[in-house]
């Protein structure tokens, strides 16, 4: 298999696998964290596939801008009276 | 807020596979698709690449955003602003007394030193070059929020003490100006002069870039310096 298509093949099964891990663990902390990374891998696809101007906002915004607002969020969460009986990135929700 | 759900009760057997059969017949649905359709129709490439001379601006994306179809750009900057709209009651009215001594680590104080002026400039040459290659006004207002935050961390400013409202606003405004202006000499809304276009989009997103900036750092602020009363404060209890 060429050396290229070895590479978009593990990219796009590292899509996939990320996506599904983050939606499926039940603590918050790791999901915000391995939403991050998608979004990392997600901007490299786009990259791969020519798409340079998605590949930056996608880097800027979906990994960057977003991991930091979910990030801040979940700091709030925590904080809210409601929940401070859970151990920090102990939030299961599922 | 925030309720629970109590699925530890696992859902019946018989919708699980209904589910997972729909799940698996969508996707081989959907692949078949992109196989039997075969290779995309041209789309527009021809129409944009034979009218770019005209548009001010070398990269064919500018082009489409900031000349051809700038109204959508227009009501883009317009839907940006309201939302940060939206969110100004979570902001604070003052930025907050830094009572105690904030404890920033060093190793993040000295990150953001370095890396802050790098971004910033990284920022401006986005915002420049994309006249001529990928880059523009979202991805250029992305990277200075990103900045903004990387400060905000480190202690470096409250998000409260910026001047949001002409921020937020100065994108929209010179956008409409210079759309209401060059509808006045041309006749028609938005369509620029020619030999005027490449300016004026660079006017158009310098000024959005600002406006971008402040609406995604605004919402990462309001977020992460709550007002200090209300029921989400939350200070009363300290998180365990």
């Amino acid at each position: 298999m060429p050396i290229d298509m070895t590479i978009d093949f593990t990219l796009g099964a590292g899509v996939l696998v990320l996506a599904w891990l983050s939606l499926s663990t039940t603590n918050l902390f790791k999901a915000i964290v391995l939403f991050i990374s998608l979004g990392l891998l997600v901007t490299i696809t786009w990259a791969r596939l020519g798409a340079v101007d998605v590949a930056i906002a996608e880097a800027a915004i979906g990994a960057g801008l977003t991991g930091a607002l979910l990030l801040a969020a979940w700091r709030r969460l925590r904080t809210v009276p409601g929940n401070t009986r859970r151990k920090a990135g102990d939030n299961h929700v599922s | 807020m925030f309720r629970e759900l109590n699925s530890n009760a696992a859902p019946p057997a018989g919708l699980r596979i209904v589910c997972a059969l729909a799940i698996v017949g969508l996707t081989l649905a959907l692949i078949a698709a992109v196989v039997v359709s075969g290779p995309a129709a041209p789309g527009l490439q021809a129409a944009v690449a034979a009218a770019l001379p005209h548009s001010g601006v070398e990269n064919p994306v500018t082009a489409v955003l900031l000349n051809f179809r700038s109204y959508d750009t227009l009501l883009e900057i317009a839907v940006l602003f309201v939302v940060a709209v939206a969110t100004l009651p979570l902001r604070r009215a003052v930025a907050p007394q830094r009572t105690e001594a904030v404890a920033v680590e060093p190793v993040l104080a000295a990150l953001v030193k370095l890396l802050v002026p790098l971004v910033v400039l990284t920022g401006g040459y986005l915002l420049w070059v994309g006249a001529y290659a990928p880059g523009g006004a979202f991805q250029a207002g992305a990277l200075l929020a990103g900045a903004g935050v990387l400060l905000s961390l480190a202690g470096g400013f409250s998000l409260a003490a910026l001047p949001a409202r002409p921020l937020l606003v100065v994108g929209l405004v010179v956008f409409t100006a210079v759309a209401a202006a060059v509808g006045a000499i041309t006749g028609a809304f938005l369509q620029y002069p020619v030999a005027a276009a490449g300016v004026l989009i660079l006017v158009i997103e310098a000024a959005a870039t600002v406006s971008i900036a402040a609406t995604l750092l605004l919402l990462y602020g309001n977020l992460a310096e709550p007002v200090p009363s209300g029921p989400l404060a939350g200070t009363k209890e300290p998180a365990s």
